[in-house]
C-alpha cells in the first residue's frame, strides 16, 4: 500500500567545494501525508540532503521530482513557491519582532505604503487558530520560550503555503513536555493533509510518530522501512554500522601514575543551572578512559574546561600535578596535552592551507621546527611525508590543501598531527565522526598504540561501539553527573549502558568514587 | 584538468575577459578602433621613456599591494593602505623640508619616518580588532578619511609654499630627493627598495614562523587558536608590518617622484593596492606581475587618451570588471565544480 508519491530525489550527489562528498547517489521519497523520517548519525548527509530540498544548495548530480515533474529549487525562495518549507534547528526569527512581524517578514500586508500590523496579528490569530499552534501575535520573540519560537517557525513556513514541512531535529533544543506537545501538533498537521520530514537522531522519537524512515550512513541512503517493521535495535545498526564488529586486543598492562585528575569539578550557566556538577576521575598513564552520554549532558563544557577555553572555577583539574587554573590552551598544550577536536572543519583544521601546513600548527614552535624565527623547511617536509606515510592519508602531496581530502583523510591529519608531539595526555573528542570505518579503525588503533607507549587517552564519544571496545574504564554522564564508573567497559551491554546515558539508572555514590580512588 | 591550477585559469580567464570588453568598449567609442587599440597596447612599450612610465607607476602600487597582500592573507580586509600612503608621504615630506642633512642620510631618515609613522597608526584598526572585533574594513576606511583631513591640513597650514600658484608644499631639500636609477626615465631607487621588500615578505610568509602563524590565523582564526598560536597578537603585528610597508611606499613615492608634496585629493594607490593584492592573489612575488600589468594598462589607456579619441577613463571600466569577476567567488565555480566532482568520484 503505497500512498501517492510526493516528491523524489533520485540518485543526488553532492560534492561541496572543498571536495567533501556530502551525499552519494541518495534515493529519496515522500509520500503524501506521511510524516517521513530521515535518521542517520551527524555528518552522514541528513542535513545536506535536506538544504538541496530546500534549496539552500544545489544537488551536483541528480534531479528532484515534484508531483512528477522535475523541479529546479536554486534558493530557499523556490522551495517556497513550490510549497515547501523548513525549520532550521538554530532559529531564523528576528528577537526584537513581534511574533505577528515575524510571521509576515518579507510579505508583510500593506495600508498605503506602511505595514498593516493589524492586518499582520489578524492573519497570525487565523493561522494559530487553524492549526491549533497557540501563540500570542503581539509578543516579542526574545521573550518567548524554545518551543514557543519553534511553534511561530512552524507557522511561518506553514502561511507561505508549505505543504511539507522540513524540521531539522526539531527536539534537540525541546524539554520532554515541549517535544509531546510538538508531536501533538505534528500529528494534527498530518491529519490535515501536510507531508512532515522529520530529521533526526533520536530512534525512540522517530518510532513514536513517523510512518516511514529513510536511513542515511556515510552519505548513502541505507533504505526506506516501514517504521512498524522495524526495531530500534535494527534501525540503529544500520544508522551506525554495527554489523562491523570491532575487536582490538590490547595489552593488559599495570596503569602508570595519573596524568589528569579532575576534583570535584562543578560549573552553571547564566541562569544558574549546573553543566557540571562535582565530576571527579582520574587519568592514568597506559590508560584509554571513555566518557559516554547523550550529548549536551556535560562533555562539552567538560572539554572546554579541559582545553582552556572555559575557565575552571568550582573544583580543580590537575595534569600531571600542575593545577590548570587561569591557563589557556597552549599553557596546557605545552604541559603535554593533545586534543582532538569534535569539529574538524571549524576548529581541528584550516581547510585552505596545505596538509603540511596544518601537520604542523602545534609544534612549529619547538627547538626540533625553527632555528629562531626560521622554520626548518627540510625538517617540515620530512616530518610531513613520514606522517602521511604511517598514517595512510590518502593525497597528492604534502603541499595539497587539506579541505580536498574526504572527511577520513582529514580526519587522519588531524589526528597525526595530535599524536605526532608524543602526548602525556590525549584528549579525543568524537574522533571518528563522520568517518568511514576503514579511517576509523585506523585511528583507534593510534590511539590503542598510544596508550600502550604509557600515554593516557580521555576519549568522548557518541559511539558506543567505539566507546566500549576502546575504553580501559568508562564513565557515564547524565546531566552534568557522572551516573556511572564501570571497570570493564567491554563486558557491559548497549542495554545496560543506556539505562545509565538515559538517566534510568545510576551507580551510588561509592561505585562511583572509585573513579577517582582506584 | 587540475583543481590546483583553477585559480591561475581564473584569473587568467578574468583579465582576458577584461581586456575583450575593454577593445569592445573602444571599437564603439573611437572613429578608428584599431589604431586606439594598437596605441593602447602597444604605445607603453614603445620607448625607453614610456616603459619608464610603466615602472615608476608600479612602484607605488607594488608597496601598497604587498601591504594589502599581507593583511588579506591574514584575512583582514583592511583598504586603510590609502590613508597611510597619504599621511606617510606628508610626514616624510616635512621631514624632507625642515630637516638638513646629508644625502645618504636625509632620504632614509624620511623614509624611515614616514613608515613608522604608517606602522604606528595602522596598529589602531588592528588593535580594535583583535580586542574587540571591531570590524576592520569599516574601521580603515574611516581612518583614511580621518589621516586624509589631518594630512591636508598640514599641508595647507603648516607646509604650503604661498609663493607657488598651487596647493603646494615648499620645494624638498635637495639631499632628501631619492637617485634616479636609469637615466631618460624618472625610475627611481625607491623600485629597489620594494623588490628587497617583496622578497623579504615572501621568506617571512613561508620561511619563518611569525609568517606561519599570520597565515593560518588567515586561513582559520578558530584552528590558529585552538593549535595554541595567540590570534590577537598575530593581528596587531599584520597591522604594524602592513602599515610600515604602506608608509614607506608614500614616502618613496613622494621623494622618487615630487620635489614638492602636491597631493590634494587622495592619490588612490591604496585602493589600488586592493586590486594588485586581488590579481596577485596576495602572493607577494605576483604582486611585481600584478602591478606592472596594471601600471601597463595605465600608461597605455593615458597613451590612448593622448592619441586618439578614446578618453583614459576608460580603464576604470576594466578596472572595475576585474574586481567584480575576481571578487565573484561563483564566477567559473560550475567548472571547479566539475572538476571536483571528476576527482571525487576517480577517489572513491
Amino acid at each position: 500500500m503505497m500512498p501517492n508519491q510526493l516528491l523524489e530525489m533520485k540518485n543526488i550527489t553532492k560534492v561541496y567545494p572543498n571536495g567533501v562528498v556530502a551525499n552519494q547517489n541518495v534515493q529519496f521519497s515522500l509520500a503524501e501525508g506521511e510524516i517521513h523520517a530521515i535518521v542517520g548519525e551527524n555528518g552522514a548527509g541528513k542535513s545536506t540532503l535536506m538544504k538541496m530540498m530546500f534549496g539552500m544548495e544545489e544537488p551536483s548530480e541528480g534531479e528532484i521530482i515534484l508531483r512528477g515533474k522535475q523541479v529546479l529549487l536554486a534558493s530557499p525562495q523556490d522551495a517556497i513557491d513550490h510549497g515547501i518549507g523548513m525549520v532550521h534547528q538554530h532559529f531564523m526569527l528576528v528577537p526584537s519582532f513581534t511574533v505577528a512581524e515575524n510571521m509576515v517578514l518579507g510579505m508583510e500586508p500593506k495600508k498605503g505604503v506602511s505595514i498593516n500590523y493589524n492586518e499582520a496579528v489578524r492573519m497570525t490569530e487565523e493561522m494559530s487558530k487553524k492549526y491549533n499552534l497557540l501563540v500570542n501575535p503581539k509578543a516579542k520573540v526574545e521573550d518567548l520560550s524554545v518551543g514557543m519560537k519553534q511553534k511561530v517557525e512552524i507557522l511561518k513556513a506553514l502561511l507561505r503555503g508549505a505543504e511539507i514541512l522540513i524540521l531539522d531535529e526539531p527536539t534537540a533544543v525541546l524539554t520532554p513536555q515541549e517535544t509531546e506537545e510538538l508531536f501533538r501538533e505534528l500529528t494534527q498537521l498530518k491529519q490535515q493533509g501536510h507531508t512532515i520530514v522529520f530529521i533526526s537522531h533520536k530512534l525512540k522519537e522517530v518510532k513514536a510518530i513517523c510512518d516511514r524512515i529513510t536511513i542515511m550512513r556515510a552519505g548513502k541512503s541505507e533504505g526506506v522501512f516501514w517504521t512498524k517493521d522495524v526495531t530500534e535495535q535494527e534501525i540503529s545498526k544500520l544508522m551506525v554500522g554495527r554489523d562491523v564488529v570491532l575487536r582490538y586486543d590490547k595489552e593488559k598492562k599495570p596503569y602508570g601514575a595519573p596524568i589528569l585528575s579532575v576534583t570535584d569539578f562543578s560549573l552553571a550557566d547564566e541562569t544558574g543551572k549546573a553543566l557540571l556538577d562535582k565530576v571527579a576521575f582520574k587519568v592514568r598513564g597506559g590508560e584509554i578512559v571513555g566518557i559516554a552520554g547523550v550529548e549536551g549532558n556535560g562533555q562539552t563544557q567538560l572539554v572546554e574546561a579541559l582545553t582552556g577555553s572555559l575557565a575552571v572555577r568550582g573544583g580543580n583539574v590537575a595534569i600531571k600535578g600542575t593545577d590548570i587554573q587561569g591557563y589557556d590552551i597552549r599553557k596546557i598544550r605545552s604541559l603535554g596535552v593533545s586534543y582532538i577536536p569534535e569539529d574538524r572543519m571549524r576548529q581541528g583544521a584550516a581547510k585552505d592551507a596545505s596538509i603540511s601546513d596544518n601537520l604542523i600548527s602545534t609544534q612549529y614552535n619547538t627547538k626540533a621546527m625553527n632555528n629562531g624565527p626560521f622554520l626548518k623547511s627540510k625538517k617540515i617536509a620530512k616530518l610531513a611525508t613520514t606522517l602521511i606515510e604511517e598514517f595512510r592519508v590518502r593525497c597528492s602531496g604534502p603541499n595539497q590543501p587539506i579541505g580536498m581530502l574526504s572527511g577520513g583523510n582529514m580526519q587522519k591529519v588531524v589526528v597525526a598531527r595530535e599524536c605526532s608531539t608524543a602526548p602525556d595526555l590525549l584528549i579525543a573528542e568524537q574522533p571518528t565522526r563522520g568517518v568511514d570505518i576503514g579511517a576509523a579503525q585506523f585511528i583507534h588503533q593510534k590511539l590503542i598504540e598510544l596508550r600502550d607507549g604509557g600515554s593516557g587517552v580521555l576519549l568522548i564519544s557518541a559511539d558506543l561501539n567505539e566507546i566500549l571496545e576502546l575504553s580501559d574504564s568508562l564513565l557515564v554522564m547524565y546531566e552534568g553527573q557522572i551516573v556511572a564508573y564501570l571497570e570493564e567497559p567491554w563486558a557491559v551491554s548497549e542495554e545496560e549502558l543506556g539505562l545509565y546515558m538515559l538517566g534510568i539508572n545510576r551507580q551510588d555514590e561509592q561505585q562511583i568514587r572509585r573513579a577517582v580512588e582506584a | 584538468m587540475k583543481v590546483k591550477y583553477f585559480e591561475v585559469i581564473r584569473t587568467t580567464a578574468v583579465i582576458l575577459i577584461a581586456l575583450v570588453l575593454a577593445f569592445i568598449i573602444i571599437s564603439i567609442v573611437s572613429e578608428q578602433p584599431l589604431e586606439s587599440i594598437r596605441i593602447f597596447l602597444w604605445e607603453p612599450l614603445n620607448t625607453k621613456g614610456h616603459i619608464g612610465n610603466v615602472i615608476e607607476m608600479a612602484i607605488p602600487l607594488m608597496f601598497t599591494g604587498l601591504a594589502v597582500s599581507l593583511l588579506f592573507k591574514a584575512n583582514l580586509f583592511n583598504l586603510g593602505a590609502e590613508g597611510l600612503f597619504y599621511f606617510s608621504g606628508v610626514v616624510a615630506a616635512t621631514l624632507a623640508i625642515h630637516l638638513s642633512l646629508n644625502s645618504f642620510v636625509h632620504p632614509i631618515v624620511a623614509i624611515l619616518a614616514g613608515s613608522l609613522v604608517g606602522a604606528v597608526l595602522s596598529a589602531i584598526p588592528g588593535i580594535l580588532k583583535a580586542k574587540w572585533n571591531v570590524n576592520e574594513l569599516v574601521s580603515s576606511l574611516m581612518f583614511n578619511n580621518i589621516l586624509f583631513g589631518i594630512g591636508l591640513y598640514i599641508l595647507n597650514y603648516k607646509l604650503r609654499d604661498a609663493q607657488a600658484f598651487a596647493a603646494v608644499s615648499f620645494k624638498f631639500e635637495k639631499t632628501a630627493v631619492l637617485t634616479k636609477l636609469i637615466p631618460g626615465t624618472r625610475i627611481h631607487t625607491g623600485l629597489i627598495i620594494v623588490l628587497v621588500l617583496i622578497v623579504a615578505a615572501h621568506y617571512f610568509l613561508y620561511k619563518t614562523k611569525w609568517g606561519y602563524e599570520l597565515r593560518m590565523t588567515g586561513a582559520n582564526r578558530e584552528f590558529a587558536g585552538y593549535s595554541g598560536m595567540k590570534t590577537a597578537k598575530v593581528i596587531i603585528i599584520v597591522h604594524l608590518i602592513a602599515g610600515f610597508i604602506a608608509g614607506m611606499g608614500g614616502s618613496v613615492e613622494v621623494l622618487g617622484m615630487y620635489n614638492r608634496f602636491q597631493w590634494s585629493s587622495l592619490p588612490g594607490y591604496g585602493l589600488d593596492g586592493a586590486l594588485v593584492a586581488m590579481l596577485a592573489k596576495n602572493n607577494p612575488f605576483s604582486v611585481i606581475g600584478a602591478a606592472l600589468f596594471l601600471a601597463y594598462i595605465r600608461i597605455g589607456a593615458d597613451q590612448m587618451a593622448r592619441f586618439s579619441d578614446v578618453p583614459a577613463e576608460m580603464i576604470s571600466i576594466v578596472q572595475a570588471i576585474i574586481i567584480l569577476l575576481i571578487s565573484a567567488e561563483q564566477f567559473l565555480k560550475f567548472w571547479k565544480n566539475r572538476m571536483l566532482l571528476k576527482e571525487a568520484q576517480r577517489n572513491v
